[in-house]
């Protein structure tokens, strides 16, 4: 590479890294302030860039384009900044009318929502302005290009170059000048003492919201000359944006600026190398780009566990965010239900497309479970799980098309596959915690994906491999059926059994609070590496399940959206119970088919059922529907007035969800404490 | 008792589920199942265009005297979810058999799952070589052009300007992979002093688009090989025009003269381009005259290429069952090897030998007429003037 | 006195240029309960995490029966016999206050990789007997996520004396209770030293509780030792007077 094309695909680098940073810093904002996990942070992005190219080529005949004030340069930098703010509106409105109403749900049950409001503005902006790639115009007065070094730079680079360091400029003295970017700074080290300080959170929480989602559309808005509006912008930003907001380090928004930088510098330079020789392998750096800026992101985290210029979280308080206990089901719950399902095919034998259903709910439910193990009781979100899944679904297919295993040899190897990689994959990840930990296993899942993708000799690649159908005894539907529930089930009762025995309370125990667990001699890391590796292995067997079920797999069994899908089962069921996970598995996997065959707009109807059931499950499902019941129980059955009282104000939302033995119990945790001391004195 | 309670409502429940539907001596149901979230742009048109087949086949009085009547679903872009579907389509709605799908692992995973089941399935857009070649079954047929027959179209044209440093950019994946290997192999065996300086494989919707422009320009190729589409063909358009990039420089690009494609580019296209596609208002064949002047009188609206395909695919379907005679799988099968129809693109035939449709495409260059772009130099290649040899598709198609 | 358990010398610790804990020594005896006191960051919590592993100092020994623990990480200094309970509780809160100790016995007895086993199960009836013990055993099956912080710190010396320590380091135990219950915790604590020779060191803001119950205190004042011996000989020493003169701590209550 010359002098020349150093620099010029260095100011590549640059002017891709501009808008990204803009759309991290406002990730990176709300995240900080409200610790909500913004999927439909793209979603806006998408948005500011519709909107841009509304105001100035959508509407030519009506006001803004009146007498060619679009195509002015003024024209074209006011459309900018009004699709920005209108963005920050739309974030405003997600905010107040969602949000906003489940800021206490359990940790994370805000990723469901924007989960769903990402299904619906991606199907209100293909109502609005259709199917078809809109190309913007360039922009006025910044049309042509430079000559630098004899390369062509365009203009409207060096002025995105320029206008990334202004907006952090802006958004520094905003941070550190004012008493909103002092409360922002503050909230974002320790959330609770804003609400001690007596701070409005509300309107706290709604300002940082337009602000962040301003920011999305703004940097939607600038691609506007560089990139058409399409309906696939808010998946592909998304997930580069959460990249930089994360190598950046979570709430530092000059750390966004300098992890923008580096993907977009690391990125222009892979494709400037081209295909290169080293030690006489042809190595493809253009091929990397797929997943280069996953590389990047576990390079930095195994290096630095909270990015560039993050700094390590106050210690989180556990008081008032104690998860509730766990109870296994009892039998006279699962047995009927298992009896039943067992039966189904006998009934139902002849109806193979209920089988077909009923066998993808039982793989999902498992495959939901074992993420819980880790989301739940271990306290280790995973964003990458379908890693997992995919790679078992690769064993099982290698191993019987290319090893020419037996079908049920393969079927059972499989899961320990993925189990070994798990056990790879996590000893990195459980050296980290909270949102880092998830994004590295993000990391590792595109990583794998990467790999999967482009081996086309081993994997198939994109095309994936076909013929992955169970041996002849298990042909049939019913017996395929009964094969997924018998598997499934022993594989959700041994995870819960593993709940319940020392190792899965050492889990708990480091969850609950890793400072005690250590001071009893815990080695926590080996722990949650175990339990890496287990629900590595049994999401495995579910990923194994699936690929004899369908006869065919491919790529996407690793890729981010099924990774989410195995989340929002998660989360929609409800993240504090056992039950939870396997209630969301088979609603979401209902619901998506059943919608889908109905209507035309049935993502946006999927979005909106979420989002009900988000607002009347703040819960989960399972959750949700045992606190009703619970209610619905004191209403019919009118406690002794002493406890139910207590119960009420007392120990306020945690009193329906903890599993009481007897009222006496109750009793004593109520009582006011005058007293105690001294009856209990006496046995000291 | 309880418990009793618990089993019997549960069992009813599952039976609301399921009304087996029945058999019935109405209209023939077909299937169909393709990505209309994923891929929109292309499949809005293509559902306008079975529509409208629909509409024409039954108005004309269907067939077996019996009205066809398509059931469509989403197959949510994924084999797995597509292979449920496709169940769905089945066994609960009774279809004859099935047709539809867009990207290409979707598309194999369906043809797989009907080898299976032992069910006719016609492809209609997936362009991957290997389901009519090396993974090629006996219920599968392909409606379009596969990658290689869109990739052998062009390659005369390239041949004839003799430029021997050829810059490559594909999008990275089996379509972009099979485009450019393809190429690779036909320019050198006619032209041996051909060089491949650079190639560029930008992951699939989100294309470094100035640096691939900056980094080919840097390579200095007197000619470029594109398989890109949708937006990240108009970045790269807008980038390398910008820069200047196509200057003096042949480009060849399958498909960027699709209607889909082409069209949001405006007066961004860039003239002079060879591609594959759809000059959709210069065509007059009185074939297409007729398909037009239908598509354009129902739908207020221009068709695009997904148009063609939707509306040839039911045409094949009708087709099938009218030479079958019958719903029999086997002898729809044996009715689809070798069936010609004529399409708005002029008759195609179903091969034998692969069940590869001849449907060809339009290969020509673009330019820009009205701020919008154009077609110009056009002119139709059959699809049975793009194939490899008859004893290259035998050893590559598995015998079954 | 009997055996030496702890013995502390040289022990520092800088935090930046901030001599947290400077050139520190002191020795703890079994059954002994000493009391380090001092103003608010004089280093005692950096003191303490020191000794049980959490921090690593940048100098000096510490041993635990003539072993040297610097630089093992926490849980091998708990596997060597040495109990801590902290500042602000930390405990398991989605678990009842009998699984908490049973925690903390399965640990002990190396039963933590048990995947089969049911772990509520498991050696009830000797966590029982250690909460009998703190007189909590009539709460055993509440969770902790709702239990009193007074009742928290009581599960919290359970859970440290599951192991059986030989050296039991409680920072500030009785923070957050009332009076009367103070004087319970730490009568408690003195009846455990003597009757099972623990040696006990404890950080207390209440001189009520430390006078009243420490064998020896120990007197830090940024980060340097000021003064050690009996009750009577700390409180009549002229440098601790100073540290304390106008804080009113020496006699009231620190809270």
């Amino acid at each position: 590479m010359t002098f020349a094309s150093f620099i010029a695909q260095l100011l590549n680098g640059l002017a891709g890294a501009s808008s990204l940073f803009m759309v991290a810093a406002g990730l990176s904002l709300i995240f900080g302030v409200t610790r909500i996990v913004n999927f439909a942070h793209g979603s806006l992005y998408m948005l500011g860039l519709y909107g841009a190219y509304a105001l100035l080529e959508g509407l030519t005949t009506q006001l803004f384009a009146f007498g060619g004030f679009g195509r002015t340069p003024l024209g074209f930098w006011a459309a900018v900044v009004i699709a920005a703010v209108l963005v920050g509106i739309v974030g405003v409105l997600i905010e107040v009318l969602v949000l906003r109403r489940i800021y206490r749900a359990p940790e994370l049950f805000q990723l469901l929502a924007t989960f769903a409001v990402v299904l619906v503005v991606k199907d209100i902006a293909l109502a609005v302005w259709g199917a078809e790639d809109l190309v913007g115009p360039r922009a006025p007065g910044l049309s042509g290009t430079v000559t630098i070094l004899d390369r062509r730079v365009p203009q409207y680079d060096l002025a995105l170059i320029v206008i990334a360091p202004v907006v952090l400029l802006a958004l520094w003295l905003a941070l550190s000048r004012t008493r909103w970017g002092a409360l922002v700074r503050a909230a974002t080290q320790d959330r609770e003492m804003v609400g001690a300080l007596g701070v409005n959170e509300t309107w706290l929480f709604t300002g940082v919201f337009f602000i962040g989602s301003m920011l999305a559309g703004l940097g939607g808005a600038l691609q506007l000359p560089r990139e058409p509006a399409h309906l696939g912008l808010d998946l592909a930003l998304i997930a580069d944006a959460f990249v930089v907001t994360v190598v950046g380090g979570l709430g530092s928004v000059p750390g966004a600026f300098l992890a923008a930088i580096l993907i977009g510098v690391v990125k222009a330079f892979c494709v400037a190398l081209g295909t290169q020789s080293i030690l006489g392998f042809e190595v493809s750096f253009s091929r990397l780009t797929l997943v280069v800026e996953f590389l990047v992101m576990a390079a930095v985290l195994v290096a630095r566990p909270y990015g560039l210029l993050g700094r390590p979280p106050v210690l989180q308080r556990a008081a008032g965010e104690a998860a509730p206990p766990l109870s296994l089901p009892r039998w006279p719950v699962w047995a009927p239900v298992m009896v039943l399902l067992a039966v189904v095919p006998l009934v139902m034998g002849h109806d193979r497309y209920l089988m077909v259903l009923l066998t993808d709910i039982f793989i999902f439910a498992l495959f939901a479970v074992s993420l819980h193990v880790l989301m739940g009781p271990s306290g280790m979100v995973s964003f990458g799980h379908a890693a997992y899944f995919g790679i078992a679904a690769y064993a099982a297919a290698l191993l019987l098309k290319r090893a020419a295993l037996p079908m049920e040899v393969a079927l059972l190897a499989a899961p320990a596959v993925a189990g070994g990689f798990a056990l790879l994959f996590g000893w990195f990840c459980v050296r980290l915690s909270g949102v880092y930990l998830a994004m590295l296993t993000l990391a590792f899942a595109q990583i794998a994906w990467s790999v999967i993708f482009q081996w086309d000799s081993f994997t198939g690649g994109s095309n994936g491999m076909i013929g992955v159908w169970p041996s002849g005894w298990l042909a049939s539907k019913s017996a395929y059926y009964w094969l997924a529930l018998a598997l499934c089930g022993i594989g959700i009762a041994f995870l819960w059994r593993l709940l319940f025995s020392p190792f899965g309370y050492a889990l708990r125990a480091g969850r609950d609070s890793p400072l005690r667990a250590e001071a009893i001699g815990i080695d926590l890391r080996r722990q949650q590496w175990f339990a890496f590796a287990v629900a590595g292995a049994l999401g495995g067997l579910a990923g194994a399940l699936f690929a004899f079920s369908k006869g065919s797999i491919s790529p996407e069994l690793t890729s981010i959206a099924l990774s989410t899908d195995a989340l929002v089962m998660v989360l929609l069921g409800g993240v504090e119970t056992l039950t939870g996970p396997v209630a969301g598995a088979a609603v979401f996997t209902w619901l998506k088919d059943e919608l889908a065959r109905r209507t035309e707009f049935w993502r946006a109807l999927l979005g909106l059922v979420i989002l009900a059931l988000v607002l009347l499950f703040p819960q989960g499902i399972v959750g949700g529907t045992r606190q009703l019941w619970h209610r619905l129980r004191r209403l019919l059955t009118p406690p002794p007035p002493l406890w139910g009282r207590a119960g009420e104000g007392g120990a306020s939302h945690q009193v329906p969800r903890v599993q009481t033995p007897h009222p006496s119990a109750l009793r004593a945790a109520d009582l006011p404490r005058k007293g105690g001391g001294d009856e209990r004195g006496g046995g000291i | 008792m309880k418990r009793r309670t618990v089993l019997g409502f549960a069992a009813g429940a599952a039976a609301g589920l399921t009304l087996p539907a029945r058999a019935q001596s109405g209209p023939i149901k077909i299937g169909e199942l393709n990505s209309y979230k994923v891929f929109p742009a292309f499949l809005e048109p293509y559902k306008k265009g079975w529509e409208l087949a629909a509409e024409e086949v039954n108005a004309a009085g269907g067939v077996l005297g019996r009205k066809i009547e398509i059931v469509s679903r989403d197959d949510g872009g994924t084999p797995g979810d597509a292979v449920r579907v496709a169940e769905e389509l089945l066994s609960r709605e009774n279809v004859a058999f099935l047709i539809g799908t867009f990207p290409s692992n979707v598309g194999l995973a369906v043809a797989d799952f009907a080898k299976q089941r032992k069910t006719l399935f016609i492809a209609a857009e997936p362009l991957t070589d290997k389901i009519t070649w090396d993974q090629g079954n006996r219920y599968t047929f392909r409606l379009r052009a596969s990658t290689y027959m869109q990739t052998a179209m062009l390659v005369p044209d390239a041949v004839k300007l003799k430029k021997k440093r050829w810059a490559i950019v594909y999008p990275n994946y089996e379509y972009g992979q099979s485009a450019t290997a393809a190429f690779k192999k036909l320019l050198q065996a006619q032209q041996p002093d051909a060089t491949f300086v650079t190639e560029q494989a930008t992951p699939l919707g989100k294309i470094e688009a100035g640096a691939v422009a900056q980094a080919i320009a840097d390579a200095k190729p007197d000619a470029i090989f594109s398989s890109l589409f949708g937006p990240d063909l108009a970045k790269f358009v807008r980038e390398g025009n910008q820069r200047e990039l196509f200057k003096g420089v042949e480009v060849f690009n399958i498909l960027a003269g699709e209607p889909e494609y082409l069209d949001p580019l405006k007066e961004e296209t860039p003239s002079g381009w060879y591609v594959t596609g759809y000059p959709w208002s210069e065509i007059k064949t009185a074939e297409h005259a007729k398909f037009l002047a239908a598509y354009q009188a129902k739908f207020k609206d221009y068709p695009r290429l997904g148009s063609i395909v939707g509306y040839s695919t039911v045409m094949s379907a009708a087709a099938a069952i009218k030479k079958a005679a019958a719903l029999d799988q086997e002898k729809l099968v044996d009715a689809m090897s070798g069936l010609t129809h004529s399409t708005p693109f002029g008759d195609i035939t179903y091969r034998p030998l692969d069940h590869q449709s001849t449907m060809g495409a339009y290969v020509g260059q673009l330019g820009v007429k009205d701020g919008k772009g154009v077609m110009v130099n056009w002119r139709y290649v059959d699809g049975k003037d793009a194939m490899p040899s008859d004893d290259d598709i035998r050893r590559m198609r598995p015998t079954n | 006195m009997t055996a030496t358990v702890l013995d502390v010398r040289g022990l520092s610790k800088a935090f930046g240029g901030v001599r947290a804990v400077d050139d520190v020594h002191f020795t703890i005896a079994a059954g002994e309960l000493l009391a380090l006191i001092g103003p608010n960051g004089a280093g005692k919590s950096t003191c303490f995490n020191m000794l049980n592993g959490q921090l690593r100092p940048d100098g000096g020994s510490v041993q635990l029966n003539g072993r040297s623990i610097v630089g093992l990480p926490p849980r091998r200094v708990w596997r060597l016999g040495v109990g801590r309970t902290f500042q602000i509780t930390a405990t398991f809160v989605s678990m009842t206050v009998r699984e908490n100790v049973q925690m903390a016995l399965l640990s002990h007895h190396r039963r933590i990789g048990a995947v089969f086993a049911r772990a509520g199960d498991l050696y009830r009836d000797e966590a029982d007997a250690l909460l009998e013990r703190v007189a909590m055993r009539d709460q055993a099956e509440r969770v902790c996520g709702v239990l009193a912080y007074g009742d928290l710190k009581r599960v919290e010396l359970a859970v440290a004396l599951a192991n059986d320590p030989k050296l039991l380091l409680m920072d500030e135990p009785t923070a957050g209770m009332a009076p009367k219950e103070r004087v319970q915790l730490m009568e408690l604590a003195a009846r455990l030293a003597r009757e099972r020779q623990v040696a006990v060191l404890f950080t207390e803001h209440d001189m009520d509780v430390v006078f009243a119950h420490a064998d020896r205190i120990i007197v830090l004042d940024r980060g340097k030792l000021i003064a050690q011996g009996t009750p009577a000989e700390v409180r009549a020493d002229p440098q601790v007077q100073a540290v304390y003169l106008g804080s009113g701590a020496m006699y009231g209550h620190a809270h």
